[in-house]
C-alpha cells in the first residue's frame, strides 16, 4: 500500500493562501495552499481579520488546495479562538485528508499545550549562585583532597604509577610549549630592556640594563608569563579532554573497568606539569635575558660581554630559586583547575566549553593570586 | 538478482549507478533504486555495509564518486550547500544519535528549524513546534527541557519533532529505533505509520530493527558487498534465494520476527504488497 499523496505540496505555492468573506453574511471561505512556507502571511492575514460581529460562521474550507501540520494548527487555532468567544462556528467543504490531518491535531492539541516552567525570581536566584558558589568551593576543596589521597596512595604502591601518561603529558605540555614559551619571553626581554633603556641612558647608568633585565624576569616575569601561556595551553586541553570524557561516559567506563579516573587521568597531568613548569619557566629565564641582551646591545651599546659580566653580579642564587620555586606551585594549580573544572562538566556540548573558559580564567586568576602571596610572604621575611 | 530498479513513475528518490569509495575501500558498486512517492522504504544490510553512507549522500552531506541521484527529480550529486537549500527545505532528516543541539530545549531545537525559514510570529513558532512536539507521542512538559534530560526514546522522538518541523514531503530516518527499548521501538515505528498516513510523507530508513522492517516497511532494499542484493516486499525477500539475504532474515532474530509477523498478518489481513 503507498500513502496518499497530498497534491500540491509544492514549495512555492502557485496562488497564496487566503480567507475571505463570501457573499453571505456569516459566510466565509479559505483557499489557497495553507503550508508552512506561505503561513507567514497568513498569519498576518487571520490576525487581523475583520470576523462578522454576530451570528453563526460557516467557513468553506472547498478552496483550500494543500494543507500541512502548520496549516492545520492555524486553521485549529483560529476556530477554537472563535468559540471561545462565544461564537458557533461551522466548518464545511474541507477535503477528506485535510479533514483527516485537523481531526489529528486537534487529538494532539490538549498535548500541545504547556507552560514553561516559571522563572525564579531575584532572590531565589542569588540564593542558589551563591549556594553554587558555596558548593563549588567544597567541590575544589574536597577535590585537592582526593587527588592528595591518591597520590598518597601511588607513593606507597609505586607500581600503581602511570608512567606513560606521565611522559606523554611531559611531552605534550612541556616540550612542545618550548617553541611559544620561548618566542614570548624573549620578546617580553626586548620590550623590558627597550623600555629601561631611555631611562637608563639619561643617568649614564647603561650598564644597569642587565639588572633590570636580569632581576624582573628571573623574579617575576619568566615564571608569571609561563604559568599564563600554559594555563592557556595545557588547562584548557585538560579541561576539554576530561569534560568531553564525562560527557561521553568514558569515566564511569573508567570507572567499572576498576581504573581510579584520579589516577589515569589527574594525577599523571598533575605530577608531569610540576617537572614541566619549572624546566620551561628555566628555559624562559635564558630567552628572556637573551632578548633583553640584545636590545642592550642595539640601543645602550652594552655588549654581550660586559652584560653577562654584570649579570653575574646582579642576579643571586637566591633570586633565581625564588623565580623558579614559584613554578611548581603555579603548576599544581593549573593541572588541578584543568581537571577539576573538567569533572564538573554535565551533559552537553555547550557545558565543556563553558568548564574550558572557566578553567582557564579561574587558572590564571589563582596563578596572579599566589603571585601576590609569594610577593608579601618574601617581604615579611624580607628576602 | 538484477539490481535495476522498475523506472519509477512518481519517483521522489532515485538513485543509478552509484559508486562510492572511501579512504580507498569500495562502499557502493553501481547501485540504484527507487523510492516512490508515500512509501516507507527501507535499507537493510549489514553493520559496515554503507546504508548510512549511502543516505548520506541522499541528503547531500557527502559524495559519490561517481552516479547519480535525483530527489524530488533534482539532481542531488555534485550540489554546494547553498545550491542544497532548497531542497533540503522539503524534507527532514533524523539521526541516529538524534544530534539535537545540546544547548537548546527540545521546543527550541525544533523552533528554530521554523525562525529559520519562516516568517512566523514567536508566538506561532512556539505552538507550532508544541504541535510537532504532541504530534511524536512526547508529553508536554518535554518540551521545555534540556536534550540531556530526557531518555534514549524521548530524545528520538524529539529528533523526529525536529526532522517534521518545516513539514517535509520527506523524511529520512536512520537508525529510528537503535538503542531503544522494545516498547518505545514499537512506539517509533507505529508513529512512523500515523504520520505518513497522516501527512502523506515519503520516508526512506536505514534500520536493522527486523520488527520494524515488518511492521512499517512497505518495501525494503538489502544492501551487500557493495550493491543491491534485492528489492521489495518483506514477504518477497523471505522467499529469496540470495544466501546474504536468507543469512540476514533467517538468522536465529529474523525468523522470530517473520513468525511474529506472520501470525499478526494471518489475524488482520494477508500481507499487503506495494505498487
Amino acid at each position: 500500500m503507498t500513502g496518499r499523496t497530498i497534491t500540491d505540496r509544492v514549495a512555492g505555492p502557485s496562488t497564496e493562501a487566503a480567507i475571505s468573506r463570501g457573499t453571505a453574511p456569516g459566510e466565509l471561505s479559505c483557499a489557497g495552499p495553507w503550508t508552512v512556507h506561505g503561513l507567514a502571511s497568513l498569519e498576518a492575514r487571520v490576525e487581523a481579520f475583520s470576523w462578522p460581529v454576530a451570528g453563526e460562521l460557516s467557513i468553506d474550507g472547498s478552496a483550500i488546495t494543500a494543507m500541512d501540520t502548520s496549516g492545520a494548527w492555524l486553521l485549529y487555532r483560529t476556530l477554537r479562538a472563535l468559540e471561545q468567544r462565544g461564537r458557533s462556528v461551522r466548518l464545511h467543504g474541507l477535503r477528506a485528508e485535510f479533514d483527516a490531518l485537523l481531526k489529528l491535531i486537534a487529538s494532539r492539541a490538549a498535548a500541545a499545550q504547556s507552560r514553561p516552567p516559571a522563572a525564579p525570581s531575584a532572590l531565589a536566584r542569588l540564593g542558589e549562585r551563591a549556594w553554587m558558589g558555596l558548593l563549588g568551593l567544597g567541590g575544589m576543596l574536597s577535590f585537592l583532597g582526593e587527588v592528595a589521597v591518591a597520590f598518597v596512595r601511588s607513593v606507597a604502591r609505586p607500581r600503581r604509577i602511570r608512567w606513560k601518561p606521565i611522559l606523554h603529558n611531559l611531552q605534550a605540555g612541556g616540550f612542545e610549549a618550548l617553541p611559544i614559551t620561548g618566542l614570548l619571553s624573549f620578546l617580553l626581554g626586548i620590550v623590558i630592556a627597550y623600555q629601561g633603556a631611555e631611562q637608563l641612558r639619561r643617568f649614564g647608568a647603561n650598564i644597569y640594563v642587565a639588572d633590570l633585565v636580569g632581576l624582573s624576569m628571573v623574579r617575576e616575569l619568566s615564571p608569571l608569563i609561563t604559568a599564563i601561556i600554559v594555563a592557556g595551553r595545557s588547562g584548557s586541553a585538560y579541561t576539554a579532554q576530561i569534560g568531553t570524557m564525562k560527557v561521553t561516559e568514558e569515566i564511569d567506563a573508567l570507572r567499572t573497568i576498576g581504573i581510579p579516573p584520579l589516577e589515569l587521568l589527574v594525577l599523571p597531568k598533575v605530577l608531569a606539569m610540576i617537572v614541566a613548569l619549572p624546566l620551561l619557566t628555566v628555559y624562559t629565564d635564558v630567552m628572556g635575558i637573551l632578548g633583553g641582551m640584545v636590545m642592550a646591545r642595539a640601543q645602550l651599546d652594552v655588549s654581550y660581554g660586559t652584560f653577562l659580566d654584570r649579570l653575574d653580579d646582579a642576579i643571586t642564587l637566591r633570586s633565581y630559586l625564588i623565580g623558579v620555586g614559584k613554578a611548581p606551585v603555579f603548576a599544581g594549580i593549573i593541572a588541578l583547575v584543568g581537571c577539576y573544572q573538567g569533572f564538573q562538566a554535565t551533559g552537553s556540548a555547550d557545558s565543556v566549553g563553558r568548564q574550558t573558559t572557566r578553567s582557564v580564567v579561574q587558572a590564571i586568576f589563582l596563578v596572579i593570586v599566589a603571585d601576590a602571596l609569594f610577593s608579601i610572604v618574601f617581604s615579611w621575611l624580607k628576602i | 538478482m538484477s539490481a535495476a530498479p522498475e523506472r519509477a513513475v512518481d519517483a521522489v528518490i532515485e538513485v543509478r549507478g552509484l559508486n562510492t569509495r572511501l579512504g580507498g575501500s569500495v562502499i557502493h558498486e553501481d547501485v540504484s533504486l527507487a523510492v516512490v512517492r508515500g512509501e516507507i522504504f527501507a535499507l537493510v544490510g549489514a553493520s559496515g555495509c554503507g546504508k548510512s553512507t549511502l543516505l548520506r549522500e541522499a541528503i547531500a552531506l557527502l559524495q559519490p564518486v561517481s552516479g547519480s541521484i535525483k530527489v524530488f527529480g533534482q539532481e542531488v550529486v555534485g550540489l554546494s550547500d547553498e545550491q542544497a537549500l532548497p531542497l533540503r527545505r522539503r524534507w527532514g532528516v533524523m539521526f541516529e544519535r538524534g544530534a539535537l543541539f545540546s544547548s537548546l530545549t527540545v521546543m527550541e531545537n525544533v523552533g528554530v528549524v521554523l525562525r529559520e525559514h519562516t516568517g512566523l510570529s514567536k508566538r506561532l513558532i512556539d505552538e507550532n513546534a508544541a504541535v510537532k512536539i504532541a504530534l511524536t507521542g512526547l508529553p508536554p512538559d518535554a518540551g521545555h527541557k534540556y536534550p540531556s534530560e530526557l531518555s534514549g526514546g524521548m530524545r528520538k522522538r524529539a529528533a523526529l519533532a525536529r526532522a517534521l518541523a518545516l513539514d517535509p514531503e520527506l523524511l529520512f530516518l536512520d537508525e529510528p529505533t537503535a538503542g531503544l527499548d522494545p516498547l518505545s521501538a514499537s512506539g517509533i515505528d507505529e508513529l512512523v505509520r500515523q504520520l505518513r498516513d497522516a501527512l502523506g510523507l515519503s520516508i526512506m530508513m536505514v534500520t536493522h530493527d527486523l520488527d520494524l522492517l515488518w511492521r512499517g516497511a512497505d518495501r525494503v532494499a538489502v544492501l551487500g558487498e557493495g550493491r543491491i542484493l534485492g528489492t521489495g516486499t518483506m514477504t518477497e525477500l523471505a522467499r529469496s534465494d540470495h544466501p546474504l539475504i536468507r543469512e540476514y532474515f533467517y538468522g536465529p532474530r529474523g525468523r522470530a520476527a517473520r513468525e511474529q509477523a506472520w501470525k499478526r498478518n494471518s489475524v488482520t489481513q494477508p500481507s499487503a504488497s506495494s505498487s
